[in-house]
């Protein structure tokens, strides 16, 4: 079957704002992160810096799932690979 | 361009790679892009910054004045980061993560002054990647010798050999993805903001430059070393 280009463009464009739903997960794995550290502060508020400091480096690792959306999206709506 | 928003915004948004000019080279086109001329400027300033430390350091006193100081605070800090999570093989590779932690971190704030970070190109990032690899398959060999390397290959049991076959070749894989997506998500957003906003976008984008080149480049940094060192660290085994 033969489609023309802006109907895949247009199905691109749909498919970037699908992708980028994998902001969920590591927005709610962040979250929880930054829960727990939280509340390990409040328990010994001596630990604030390394505590501070292992929180961002696993937000940091756990951020790249969503990053992987955000690629996806990025190579549908301007390298366009499915379009002819 | 997504023509969405090409139509919204003119010409105004570039975050693109854009080729300079091109040569053949064994059959094979090559582009000299505006990345090799950013890391060509990077490189500069940082050999400027390296001769002039040297310079420095010849002569230096007991007591640190001036850019003395800058440079002790400088190695001190990279020292201690190495030390705290590689311990006793710290000193071997502490050239090589202070290389790369200044290097990917003046990458990432290039942003700030005009430059389109080099790091916001897959082709630095996974040269990056590449030979934090190497390092680690290297030590691998070295430090567990080839029998250790193929029992860690067959973990549990021999059946599982081809999925931390697939593991090792992700590490690389994951590690310059991670950088070159935080980087460039920055990018674009910047030149969204500045291509799509024109004359409103004046003095509160400092707030988003503080948060996408300053912040989480300089996270995106310590990172992308922290994850090397702990591979590396990793791959050496128990001593």
């Amino acid at each position: 079957m033969e489609f023309n280009n802006e109907f895949i463009l247009g199905c691109s464009a749909i498919g970037a704002g699908l992708a980028v739903i994998a902001g969920i997960g590591p927005g709610v794995g962040q979250g929880i992160a930054a829960g727990h550290a939280a509340a390990a502060v409040g328990r010994n508020p001596g630990a604030k810096s390394d505590v501070t400091s292992t929180m961002l480096l696993g937000q940091a690792v756990a951020e790249t799932t969503g990053l992987y959306g955000l690629l996806i999206a990025m190579l549908l709506l301007f390298v366009k690979p499915l379009a002819n | 361009m997504g023509q969405g928003i090409l139509l919204s915004a003119g010409a105004d948004i570039d975050f693109m790679v854009h080729g300079i000019f091109s040569y053949e080279l064994f059959g094979q086109t090559v582009w000299i892009t505006t990345t090799h001329v950013c890391v060509l400027i990077v490189f500069l300033l940082l050999g400027t910054f390296a001769l002039i430390a040297n310079r420095t350091m010849r002569h230096a006193s007991d007591v640190p004045t001036g850019f003395q100081n800058v440079v002790e605070l400088i190695v001190e800090m990279l020292d201690s980061m190495i030390k705290a999570s590689m311990g006793s093989s710290a000193a071997k590779f502490a050239n090589y993560i202070g290389t790369i932690f200044i290097f990917i971190l003046v990458s990432n704030i290039s942003g700030l002054f005009g430059l389109r970070p080099p790091t916001a190109d897959y082709g630095v990032t996974l040269a990056l990647g590449l030979i934090t690899f190497t390092l680690i398959h290297f030590n691998k060999f070295k430090y567990q010798k080839v029998s250790g390397v193929i029992k860690g290959l067959c973990d549990p049991w021999p059946i599982w050999a081809p999925i931390n076959m697939i593991g090792d070749v992700a590490v690389p894989i994951s590690l310059s993805l991670r950088l070159f997506a935080n980087v460039l998500s920055g990018t674009v957003m910047m030149a969204l903001v500045y291509g799509l906003l024109k004359w409103v976008a004046v003095f509160w984008p400092a707030v988003l430059h503080v948060y996408f080149d300053l912040f989480s480049g300089a996270i995106q940094t310590y990172v992308f070393c922290m994850l090397t060192m702990t591979y590396i660290s990793d791959a050496i085994g128990e001593q």
